[in-house]
């Protein structure tokens, strides 16, 4: 029995401390994530610039990087749509060039700051493929027909600003704003992470058995990049969805599989999925009108919304997945 | 009445103009979701907020008595001293945590955690508490009257636990115990006080089985 109780106490000096105020602030609000999936498709326009308001509010939770994972424009099925990104300056129109010339298909490029998104009469495997041999210096950010993700170092003032969130249009998005606590701060270590076609994954929180479970994932054959617990979650669910799994089921499953605190939000081609740990640790807040659904680590970024003084505001119970427009 | 507007004036200029005012009524629009909004207060004002509000909303509270008109974010009324707070919608984690006295009234739900580490506040939830709530409580009275979640109670030490609802399983240490007629007249009385329609008889008693005060000689073995 005593061990039990100092078992208990260790759980709350993680979820809330008597040390002082300002410290108890700075320990708990590592990253912030937001979400939006709009029903009223006249908002589709606007997509981007609310992402961006409700990105730059959580600027506070995660000053080092930000990401959004954005869904719009989804192309035919003879056609895929990929993310690239340049760690250095990349000459993309020669890039269009030499990929329409050796893969013989129709490409349209367009650049957004280190980003650019390509779209190609092939498939998307055939692609990667190709991209990996003749072009292993750019990284694959998204892979699908209408997802596209951008992510990079910086305030996400200045991403908002250099990625030029306000032209996007689209149907439902994922953002993140990232507060490093246990790799680099690098855009490779930023939100989102792909976890498939059409996929994405944001975490707010850490993961205690990341090691153990990269390990077991590179044995299943799921390449993962570096050292970020995050991309272990987005791994786990890419393996899971791999074998068969429902993305209900394949969280259900992270469930018992992932230990530490989290809170999930996952994109998927028709909407998007929240997740929270056993305990709840990380805090998220969900908002719904009947011209959108909205998460959110925190209310005042959902608060940037048009139309939140009339929406049905809720926090999502632990351990329980929701989902919309799947 | 004074009024501030939070889409104009700064949470730190309402803070310090809270911290400097000896009485008075005060009104606040457009908190947005804020943080600290009305924290720190060692003075008997009147203070309305209108909208919801974000983490630790009427913090370290001394004498006030604030009025959030919608929800509140984690840990509102945290350390509260003395005074009311009252939150017309639902409350986020650790409501009232660590609060020595006052009263807090929660209209709507609260979340996990609501009253954890508290050391004399009252606290009383028209609607139903989060898991781990009263963990490690040491004083004073959480009053919930719909249902609690899972471990209520956990290690608590002599705080007082009523539910009307259904309750999860108890935390450790936590057992329901003897409702006497003084603890329905006093429990009377603070839904009175506080204005929540509830009556006292339909409460269950919920507090220490004092196990865990002392260590087990029995268990030294194992160590």
């Amino acid at each position: 029995m005593p061990v039990r109780k100092i078992s208990l106490i260790v759980v709350y000096m993680g979820v809330h401390c008597k040390i002082p105020f300002g410290t108890v602030t700075a320990g708990r609000i590592m990253c912030g994530i937001v979400g939006i999936y709009l029903k009223n498709e006249g908002l589709q326009p606007e997509l981007g610039g609310l992402l961006a308001a409700m990105l730059v509010e959580m600027s506070d939770r995660g000053p080092d990087s930000a990401g959004i994972a954005l869904y719009r424009d989804p192309v035919p099925d003879s056609s895929c749509k990929l993310t690239l990104h340049a760690a250095n300056r990349c000459d993309w129109d020669a890039l269009r060039t030499e990929m329409a010339a050796n893969l013989q298909a129709d490409v349209k490029l367009d650049v957004r700051a280190s980003h650019a998104v390509v779209v190609i009469a092939a498939s998307a495997a055939s692609v990667q493929d190709w991209l990996g041999t003749q072009h292993p210096e750019l990284r694959i950010m998204s892979a699908g027909s209408a997802i596209e993700i951008y992510k990079e170092k910086g305030l996400p003032v200045e991403f908002v600003r250099q990625f030029r969130l306000s032209e996007l249009n689209g149907t439902h998005a994922l953002g993140h704003t990232r507060m490093a606590t246990e790799s680099a701060v690098t855009t490779e270590h930023s939100h989102p992470f792909s976890t498939g076609m059409d996929l994405c994954l944001v975490h707010n929180g850490s993961l205690s058995n990341h090691n153990r479970l990269r390990r077991r994932l590179r044995d299943e054959g799921v390449d993962i990049q570096t050292d970020n617990d995050s991309e272990v979650a987005a791994g786990y669910l890419m393996w899971r969805l791999r074998e068969g799994d429902s993305l209900e089921e394949a969280l259900e499953r992270a469930l018992k599989d992932l230990d530490g605190f989290y809170t999930f939000a996952i994109g998927t081609k028709h909407g998007f999925a929240v997740l929270r740990d056993p305990i709840a640790c990380k805090p998220a807040v969900m908002a719904e009108t009947d011209d959108w659904v909205a998460m959110a680590s925190e209310f005042r970024a959902i608060a940037q919304l048009p139309g939140v003084e009339n929406a049905m505001i809720w926090e999502p119970s632990p351990a329980t997945v929701y989902s919309w427009g799947q | 009445m004074k009024a501030f507007d939070l889409n104009t004036d700064s949470v730190r200029e309402l803070n310090q103009y809270l911290h400097d005012s000896p009485s008075g009524k005060l009104s606040v629009t457009n908190p947005a979701g804020r943080h600290c909004i009305a924290c720190g207060i060692d003075n008997a004002v009147e203070v309305s907020i209108d909208g919801h509000v974000g983490y630790y909303c009427a913090g370290m509270n001394k004498t006030a008595q604030i009025t959030i008109g919608g929800n509140a974010g984690p840990g509102v009324a945290e350390n509260i001293m003395s005074g009311s707070v009252r939150i017309k919608g639902n409350a986020s984690q650790s409501a009232g945590a660590s609060g020595r006295g006052g009263t807090l009234i929660i209209e709507g739900d609260a979340s996990a955690r609501c009253g954890i580490s508290m050391k004399g506040v009252d606290i009383v939830v028209a609607g139903s508490v989060g898991h781990l709530s009263a963990f490690m409580a040491q004083k004073g009275r959480l009053v919930v009257c719909g249902d609690a979640g899972d471990f209520l109670g956990d290690s608590i030490y002599e705080a007082c636990i009523y539910v009307r609802g259904k309750v999860g399983e108890l935390g450790a240490d936590c057992i329901e115990k003897e409702m006497t007629a003084a603890h329905v007249h006093g429990l009377e009385d603070l839904l009175v006080a506080t204005g929540v329609a509830a009556n006292a008889d339909d409460f269950r008693r919920y507090g220490s089985a004092r196990k865990l005060y002392n260590f087990d000689i029995d268990h030294a073995d194992d160590y």
